[in-house]
């Protein structure tokens, strides 16, 4: 446990430390986000019909630009080795990390969520879903991601490489996800969409640390 | 959950390989080697380079498995790779200093993470060992070369492990570090730890044995080519 808290420590630390790259995602979700009123036209009707879909989608663009470094920085210098090396089981080394990478890009992600959706002119009966399917739907895209992340170690072009291999298994949670918030638009409950994500989340929480494990083994072969 | 390194003499600590055999990117690297590491005793890894020094102790450290071969830790085979770490500190040629760390902090979380928590006086132990204390509070990634590598080296004193595993220690070390470096590893040794160092001029050990890699890589030329003709 005290790996756990140790890694996730360091890694918020060294995250506040630059915090340059947390904020460039926060800012890249941002600005995607924005300039699709202005792609797509003013009218409120449009707009609050693809809401959902687009904060989904730039959500998860968002996080493909981050998820490149989730290892990258500490395989470069050696940290990866002696991370493989601490004598504890490695899982819970990766799930430090996974949720230091969650809480510095996901959750500011969720916090200015809102902001965006007024742009968006979703109904403000969405706010809530949209920040619920957030929380449920980020750490499943993390925990994937580090999956991907974990695989493409020690390749060139990496970034290009996760993305084609992550963007598809992110799309059970994109439809989840946008179902959710439109639900609330078309007036059905989000209940049983939030439910969903929440399964994928438990899934993703099981699988992916010891997928993520055994990929990072390979790595540092 | 690292092991305490008591030196008692009731259970010297052995660490033996015998057979070892490893092959990368198809080309054998070394084959039937064999070494035993007594209690307090060191090891110097010599060759020429690409002998496989470094493979050797990554396959040591259990980073990279061995194609053939069995390493043994007082007499028992190693079959998990987690126990094993934890008995072992690995130096690389790449230091894992965290540049936006300072020097304090990078050796506290290494000591968090190997000993449970991070104790100051350990940490300051450490910093003196390996002359470090006045850069303390400095950011790593103002250090230079050689102050980054003794950093590494320091996370050797911050937990004990009984098992040193070192890669070319004396890369970027001024005179006076060598020394430094060569007391630590004499005050390890004292307590019944086991030193592994690959080098090419290992001043900084004394009376240790000497493997010859060149001795175990297959000197057959034809074994080269079938091999790179096999991964074409």
């Amino acid at each position: 446990m005290s790996v756990f808290t140790a890694v996730l420590a360091r890694d918020l630390r060294l995250a506040l430390r630059q915090s340059a790259d947390s904020l460039t995602v926060v800012a890249f979700f941002a600005i995607a986000t924005v300039l699709f009123p202005f792609g797509v036209g003013p009218e409120a009707s449009v707009l609050a019909r693809i809401a959902g879909g687009v904060v989904w989608v730039t959500a998860l663009l968002a996080a493909l630009l981050s998820l490149d470094r989730i290892f990258t920085v500490d395989y470069e210098d050696g940290t990866l080795d002696q991370l493989v090396l601490t004598g504890a089981p490695l899982p819970v080394v990766v799930l430090a990390k996974v949720v230091a990478h969650w809480l510095t890009t996901g959750v500011p992600l969720i916090i200015i969520s809102p902001v965006l959706a007024v742009t968006l002119h979703l109904p403000a009966a969405g706010y809530g879903p949209l920040m619920l399917a957030l929380l449920l739907g980020t750490p499943t895209v993390s925990l994937v991601g580090a999956v991907g992340a974990a695989l493409v170690l020690g390749t060139r072009r990496g970034g290009v490489l996760l993305s084609l291999l992550i963007l598809p298994l992110y799309i059970p949670v994109l439809i989840f996800g946008t179902a959710a918030i439109e639900a609330t638009v078309t007036g059905v409950s989000a209940g049983p969409m939030l439910t969903v994500l929440a399964g994928f989340m438990v899934l993703a929480l099981t699988l992916s640390p010891w997928a993520t494990a055994a990929a990072l083994r390979q790595a540092v072969e | 959950m690292v092991r305490p390194m008591t030196g008692d003499t009731s259970a010297p600590l052995t660490f033996s390989g015998t057979n070892l055999a490893c092959r990368r990117g198809g080309r054998l690297v070394f084959s039937q080697l064999n070494f035993t590491l007594p209690p307090g005793g060191a090891l110097v890894l010599r060759g020429p380079n690409g002998s496989g020094k470094t493979t050797l102790l990554r396959l040591l450290a259990g980073l990279t498995p061995a194609t053939a071969g069995q390493l043994a830790w007082n007499g028992a085979p190693i079959d998990d790779p987690e126990a094993h770490a934890a008995r072992l500190r690995f130096i690389s040629h790449l230091d894992a200093v965290k540049p936006a760390l300072t020097v304090t902090e990078n050796l506290s979380f290494w000591m968090e993470v190997w000993s449970g928590k991070a104790v100051e006086s350990g940490i300051v132990r450490a910093m003196e060992a390996m002359d470090l204390k006045r850069l303390a509070s400095f950011p790593a990634r103002l250090l230079s070369a050689g102050q980054r590598h003794r950093l590494a080296l320091a996370r050797l004193i911050v937990a004990p492990a009984p098992l040193w595993l070192l890669d070319e220690p004396g890369n970027a070390l001024d005179d006076s570090s060598l020394k430094a470096l060569a007391r630590i590893i004499a005050d390890h040794r004292a307590q019944g730890g086991m030193v592994m160092v690959a080098s090419h001029g290992a001043a900084f050990v004394s009376d240790g044995a000497t493997l010859d890699l060149a001795a175990f890589t297959p000197s057959d030329v034809s074994h080269w080519s079938d091999a790179e003709e096999g991964e074409k």
